[in-house]
């Protein structure tokens, strides 16, 4: 009888091709996906007179620099030239590359599960922390650096060691107008964003089961944000039909098999992890981040802490964050006025997502101005055949093309100095949004009841009445 | 890559929690050349005011030649960009001490010879008391994984593979490549046994 095993033990095993006596194992790599900032690693590999060890399981995109607005005419020279670059050496090294007129472009965290390139048991990189994303589909995903990169690019393979498994259980049911991306920030706010540092996230309960793809997504993408490199979430039948006749996806007998081998990627009923969290979902109200850390948050009929309340080391980061936020600590959180407002980013920004938003906005004008920006050009076609870019559009939003826009304000989408905006992204972080931008995050839902009430609101009175 | 053991240099203390990738290098920087320099974007807003001007009593401003950065918990947490490394390592500095980092920093950091020492929260407020606003000396011996700052030696805690990593200065593609065997056998018995493991072509 063998030891029990966790899905990350299943994963890990499966991809090493060797282990060297301290312990760090050389893992094989399924897909590489590459976007604008890995021009530091064509650089390394040009240096070296490299050739791309596998263009066929490389695909790169661009995202992080793409215009969300007039695409086909003249843009900023950096972003020209950082969009020209990955052109220059996806085209020298044969790699497929989802440009910007791609009627597949997108953000590479949205496109990768869209495109029938993510798939359970894959060992997926990227070098961009919310490559955990793909752990939604029960693969082994995560963020790299430029050197990391580098080393995937010319061997197709990757040194790490092996993380503890850890275990967030959310058992019961959400309540309305609450989310995966309330899941993520409850549990972010109660563990710290260290609190899963060193581990691989494995999510697990009948809350994450009920949970679409999408919603699954946007719970490992911010597994990052309480230090998690990776979080995952085991395949079922919600991943399969998500995965059914996407482009890059198995077909045929191909797929039968395939599934056959993607059901037994599971932890053992009796695995150990070497941490457990239990969360009950009937506990957790729509959050929103105060502060400057994603683990700045509280629920939205709750108070900004008292800095003198909390614990000593968290006391002299909440006072200089609430300087920053320009904010008094004590008062309720809700009714916090909003100068604008943000919808899409790869946490955030796919059908489903987009649906929340439009099921507040629906008839509704939004008092502060706004932009949405759709995780692909897929997502935006969906949107636009379903009515949603009219809903948006009506509310006074301003509809863009896809991109990773004014989560992180490459493509020039940024918040000005002093600005506070609602915004459904990852990082609240100083600057994040602009040098001196104020950051609230939050679901798709509540930056939606944000713009029409123009302040901080709780989103649930507001959808009573309403399919959402 | 150059390979290190010992190290002595000035430590200025950070005594900040959080400092995330993106201060560490804000995103406008991040699509300049490395042969350009990022020492001049490290902390950038941090250290600078909204004219640019440097603010004179910020501690990387009043001490340049420091090489050891003092640090809070959680350093280079956030995004993956290895540029947070250049911009320290372009700056001068071998090694930052803090008493948790982001995993994905850390990696990086070695990769291009900073070592991310872990300290215990206690000896890290004994750090940040001690040096105060002021810089001094302070000795890193990667061997003993100690850290001598005046009459005080502090242990720090690094990752066995990262030691011997940093010392001799390794670049892992070439390590790699010596296992070109085995990945090509992986590889075979990959594709054999879990053919969806490869992207089907699209319709």
């Amino acid at each position: 009888m063998t030891a029990p095993l966790t899905l990350l033990d299943r994963l890990w095993s499966a991809h090493e091709v060797l282990r060297r006596e301290d312990g760090t194992s050389l893992l094989w790599v399924d897909r590489h996906l590459v976007h604008e900032g890995s021009h530091h690693a064509f650089a390394k590999l040009a240096a070296r007179k490299a050739a791309v060890a596998e263009p066929a399981l490389t695909f790169g995109v661009v995202d992080h620099y793409a215009p969300t607005r007039g695409r086909e005419g003249a843009m900023a020279p950096d972003v020209a030239r950082m969009i020209d670059t990955l052109r220059r050496n996806a085209d020298q090294h044969g790699i497929r590359l989802f440009d910007l007129m791609d009627p597949a472009q997108g953000i590479v965290h949205v496109i990768g599960p869209e495109q029938g390139l993510t798939l359970p048991g894959l060992l997926i990189n990227c070098g961009d922390s919310h490559t955990s994303t793909h752990g939604a589909f029960g693969a082994l995903a995560f963020g790299i650096g430029a050197t990391e990169v580098a080393h995937v690019l010319s061997t197709q393979t990757i040194w790490q060691k092996k993380p503890d498994a850890m275990r967030i259980t959310v058992e019961g049911a959400l309540g309305p107008g609450v989310s995966a991306k309330d899941i993520a920030l409850h549990w972010i706010a109660r563990l710290g964003t260290g609190g899963a540092q060193g581990f691989a996230v494995e999510y697990a309960g009948s809350a994450v089961r009920d949970l679409s793809m999408e919603g699954r997504m946007t719970l490992c993408n911010l597994s990052i944000e309480g230090g998690a490199r990776f979080g995952m979430i085991a395949p079922d039948d919600t991943t399969f039909a998500y995965l059914k006749g996407r482009p890059h996806a198995p077909k045929g007998i191909a797929w039968d098999d395939a599934c056959a081998d993607w059901s037994k990627h599971r932890s053992d009923p009796d695995a150990a992890f070497t941490r457990e969290v239990h969360i009950d979902a009937a506990q957790i109200a729509p959050t929103v981040t105060w502060g400057t850390s994603p683990e700045q948050a509280v629920p939205v009929d709750a108070d900004i802490p008292t800095p003198a309340a909390l614990e000593a080391d968290k006391a002299k980061a909440a006072s200089a964050a609430l300087e920053y936020m320009g904010l008094t600590a004590g008062k309720p959180i809700a009714g916090t006025p909003v100068d604008q407002v943000f919808i899409g980013s790869c946490t955030n920004g796919r059908i489903e997502d987009l649906r929340a938003a439009g099921a507040v906005l629906t008839g509704r004008r939004a008092k502060v101005p706004g932009i949405v920006s759709p995780g692909s050009a897929k997502v935006k076609a969906q949107a636009e055949a379903e009515g949603l870019d009219r809903i948006f559009i009506e509310a006074g939003l301003e509809w863009v093309a896809s991109g990773c826009s004014m989560c992180v304000g490459m493509n020039g989408d940024l918040v000005e100095s002093g600005k506070r905006c609602a915004s459904s992204t990852n990082r609240n972080f100083r600057g994040r949004q602009g040098r001196g931008a104020r950051t609230h995050l939050m679901s798709p839902a509540m930056v939606a009841a944000a713009a029409v009430t123009g302040a901080i609101t709780d989103v649930r009175p507001m959808l009573q009445g309403r399919a959402a | 890559m150059a390979g290190w053991s010992t190290y002595r240099g000035s430590a200025v203390s950070l005594p900040l929690a959080n400092v995330d990738t993106d201060q560490l290098i804000p995103a406008r920087f991040m699509s300049a050349p490395r042969s350009e320099g990022y020492g001049k974007f490290l902390l950038h807003d941090m250290r600078r005011d909204d004219s640019g001007a440097d603010s004179a009593d910020f501690v990387l401003n009043r001490h340049q030649e420091a090489g050891v950065l003092v640090a809070g918990r959680n350093f280079g947490s956030g995004s993956s960009r290895e540029a947070a490394v250049y911009a320290l390592v372009d700056a001068g500095f071998r090694a930052v001490i803090a008493p948790a980092f982001g995993d994905i920093f850390a990696s990086n950091a070695v990769n291009n010879g900073l070592l991310p020492a872990q300290v215990t929260a206690e000896d890290a407020e004994v750090l940040h008391a001690t040096l105060g606003k002021d810089c001094a000396e302070m000795t890193i011996d990667l061997e003993t994984g100690v850290m001598t700052l005046g009459n005080r030696s502090i242990p720090f805690q690094l990752r066995d593979s990262w030691r011997t990593k940093l010392i001799n200065g390794w670049d892992d593609i070439d390590l790699t490549l010596h296992h070109a065997g085995a990945i090509a056998a992986y590889k075979d018995k990959r594709h054999s046994q879990t053919p969806w493991a490869w992207p089907s072509a699209a319709d």
